[in-house]
């Protein structure tokens, strides 16, 4: 499975661990949340990265306190219809702070990239190592913003009032009355 | 009205270029059907029965005349010359090609129009009051919150893949004409105890399988904090609401299942953190949305117009439709006006290529260029005055569009059905043709009075049964369509949802069972001011069983 990173592909470094099996020594590892809660005195001890794997109904909430020790955070989108991962993110990233990679992976489409890329998704698993330039793509398919979320793209609301800002003083562009407004 | 800027058009051509090339990738087999759908649904697609189905945004139910030109021309180019008008206040064609949709959705764009989220399981384009800005009992206009929450919901990265669709409606009227209380979020403008103008937040109402009447989770929000509020709703709803369940994962069902006063405390304290961060609404930008809604530049006219009082009395037929057709305006000396799309024969809400192009003349010629559409699937002109009703009547009569009906029992809201509908048990249009041929008469109508019946050809309730005086429910049996009728429900102010008569009646006998109704209300009523409804609320469903049952089980019709 490909890593989709900042715009390149690349290596994974990190190795999930099913519950149960062993961690090998000095890896960086994914565990899941489970895990986590159960053998967090242990993973802590533990010398080498730790990622976290959240399924789509587990709340993030629950690591509030901890996340600083995590290196990576996985949310996996079981099908794409399933929307709940970019909740996740945006409470990970906005109301968490989380700094680290926030990485999505299970059923990830090249048309559901720029909603998690907006979400603070900032890598994604893709199964075709040769559809990359398509995911690529669709994050040039829009220049415009219509709400704040969890990236830095500028919104058509701080663009207007940053328009408005530049033409104080001129005349206002909306005419008054809609018989007026409405010659094309 | 709303114009797009360079933003907006900007986005809107994106949106077709991006569509236009996921059309290409399913066309050559890169997308398969299953990831194609979702991606053309919120581009207002559907793969129907005989063929696909674009649905086409009209927000909050605005359009002006240029754009229905536009609709009259796709209707004829890339439809069989005709749209439907639905109970969203958009518009429908049912026999677009899949290659030709982009060239649609150019054209679309060429007049500010898209077919953005009018399906999915996103936050579905907003509807509003349809005589938004023109009626007396306004707080506020509505179509600015409205216009606001589309930008918002456009495209939004958080909630395009909800656990089921998502309607929003506003009012800013002290009567409720947009249903908000059967809205997934209605929202209702008021005044508070010092004089200022916010929103009553109602969540979780809704048709469908399990029909709720919304309830109030906030009974006075500022106005600067609608987006935020909005937002907690939704996040809410994204993690909790049901995705197990088709039939359950819609947020009605999460707000019945948390109850309604801790589903308020979840999205309190969500709100909370949110609500002073980058979607508090300034006012340089709520003052930018407002002034495209200025009043048009109304002339100053007497109440009372002495050419039309005079065109009245000499013509009975004309003094009838001005009693059904016309409403009362804000502005002295103006009126709104209602085009009835429920002709004797027709399919409630369909309009011609024709009919379009006459009334987008009618609206450049009598009211500002601007029409609306409505939830009961017509068409309004909103600034009509006094003194033009009469010239503007006989041009709407020569085309078939003055019907007498509005608010009537012939006025039906009634889905597309088994016709053309994938989902459907039944059909809806046949049914709706039947009781406009037996009550095609106007006198009789305007002496029942004010009634209203929907149709629904299956549990979707696109057609609204549940809110409908008299309700009809196509259902399958065995293979045969059978039709289930409700009495009592109610989409106003006093909202109800309807009560199950009793037995189903088969299609012949849907118009016998529908008269034999309004006889039992006629017969009870005590007097021509009780309206259906509140007799029906005095006297209950039994003598209406009574009349349509009898006592002998054996003569009830075969379905249960």
């Amino acid at each position: 499975m490909a890593i989709l990173r900042h715009g390149a592909l690349q290596p994974n470094d990190w190795l999930t661990v099913a519950d149960g099996e062993a961690l090998p020594e000095g890896k960086p590892v994914v565990v899941t949340l489970d895990r986590w809660l159960k053998e967090r005195d242990t993973l802590i001890g533990r010398n080498a990265p730790l990622g976290l794997k959240f399924r789509s109904d587990q709340s993030p909430v629950a690591v509030a306190d901890d996340l600083d020790r995590f290196g990576l955070i996985v949310l996996e989108f079981p099908k794409f219809t399933d929307g709940r991962g970019y909740s996740q993110a945006r409470i990970l990233r906005q109301r968490l702070g989380y700094k680290g990679e926030l990485r999505a992976t299970g059923n990830v489409l090249r048309d559901q990239y720029l909603f998690m890329d907006r979400c603070g998704i900032d890598s994604i698993e893709i199964a075709d190592e040769a559809k990359v330039g398509g995911y690529l793509d669709s994050l040039g398919e829009f220049s415009i913003w219509y709400q704040p979320a969890a990236d830095q793209r500028p919104t058509t609301l701080s663009r207007r009032h940053a328009k408005r800002q530049d033409n104080a003083g001129a005349s206002p562009v909306v005419r008054e009355s809609v018989a007026a407004s409405w010659a094309y | 009205m709303y114009r797009y800027d360079e933003f907006d058009a900007t986005f809107v051509a994106e949106r077709v270029k991006q569509f236009r090339g996921q059309v290409a990738r399913r066309l050559a087999g890169e997308l398969t059907e299953d990831e194609f759908r979702p991606l053309r649904l919120q581009n207002g697609l559907y793969l129907q029965l005989h063929a696909y189905m674009l649905r086409i945004a009209i927000p909050y139910g605005s359009l002006s005349s240029k754009q229905l030109r536009k609709l009259a021309f796709i209707a004829r180019r890339y439809d069989k010359g005709f749209g439907h008008f639905t109970t969203r206040q958009n518009i429908q064609f049912n026999w677009p090609h899949l290659d030709e949709i982009p060239d649609i959705l150019d054209h679309l764009a060429s007049v500010e129009m898209h077919a953005i989220q009018t399906s999915g399981n996103c936050i579905r384009d907003v509807t509003a009051d349809h005589f938004a800005g023109v009626a007396p009992d306004e707080v506020e206009d509505p179509r600015i919150w409205a216009e606001i929450i589309r930008q918002w919901s456009t495209l939004h990265p958080e909630f395009a893949f909800l656990p089921r669709k998502f309607k929003i409606a506003v009012t800013g009227a002290s009567h409720d004409r947009a249903a908000v209380k059967f809205h997934d979020i209605g929202l209702k403008m008021v005044r508070s105890e010092t004089g200022e103008v916010g929103f009553e937040v109602i969540v979780g109402g809704g048709m469908g399988r399990t029909p709720a009447i919304g309830p109030t989770i906030r009974a006075f929000l500022p106005k600067q904090h609608l987006l935020s509020y909005l937002e907690a709703v939704l996040r809410v709803y994204n993690l909790l609401g049901r995705r197990d369940n088709l039939y359950k994962a819609r947020i009605k069902i999460l707000v019945a299942a948390t109850g309604t006063q801790e589903f308020a405390r979840l999205v309190e304290e969500e709100w909370a953190r949110i609500k002073d961060g980058a979607l508090a609404l300034p006012a340089d930008e709520i003052d930018r949305i407002q002034r495209y809604f200025a009043p048009p530049q109304y002339e100053h006219l007497p109440a009372i117009s002495p050419e039309l009082e005079a065109a009245k009395l000499g013509n009975p037929e004309f003094a009838r439709w001005l009693r059904t057709n016309t409403h009362p305006h804000k502005v002295d000396g103006y009126s709104i006006v209602t085009v009835s799309l429920k002709p004797e024969g027709g399919a409630p809400g369909d309009a011609s290529a024709d009919q379009m192009d006459l009334v987008a003349d009618l609206a450049d010629e009598y009211s500002f260029k601007e029409l609306r559409v409505t939830h009961h699937q017509n068409l309004v002109l909103p600034n009509v005055r006094k003194q033009d009703l009469h010239a503007l009547w006989q041009r709407l009569a020569a085309v078939r569009l003055a019907q007498p009906n509005v608010g009537f029992l012939t006025d039906i809201i009634a889905c597309p059905g088994l016709d053309y509908c994938n989902l459907a048990n039944a059909r809806s249009i046949p049914i709706a043709q039947r009781i406009q041929r037996r009550f095609n008469d106007f006198r009789r109508l305007e002496e029942i009075g004010d009634l209203r019946l929907n149709i629904s050809g299956c549990i979707n309730a696109c057609g609204h049964h549940h809110a409908g005086n008299i309700g009809i429910l196509g259902v399958d049996k065995q293979g045969e369509e059978f039709y289930q009728i409700t009495l009592g429900g109610s989409s106003r102010d006093d909202s109800s949802i309807g009560k199950i008569v009793g037995p189903a009646f088969a299609i012949d006998q849907v118009a016998d069972a529908v008269e034999t109704i309004v006889n039992v209300y006629l017969e009870k009523r005590t007097s021509r001011d009780e309206r259906f409804l509140e007799t029906y609320r005095r006297i209950g469903l039994d003598p209406f069983k009574e009349k349509l049952y009898g006592n002998s089980q054996a003569r009830r019709p075969a379905a249960e």
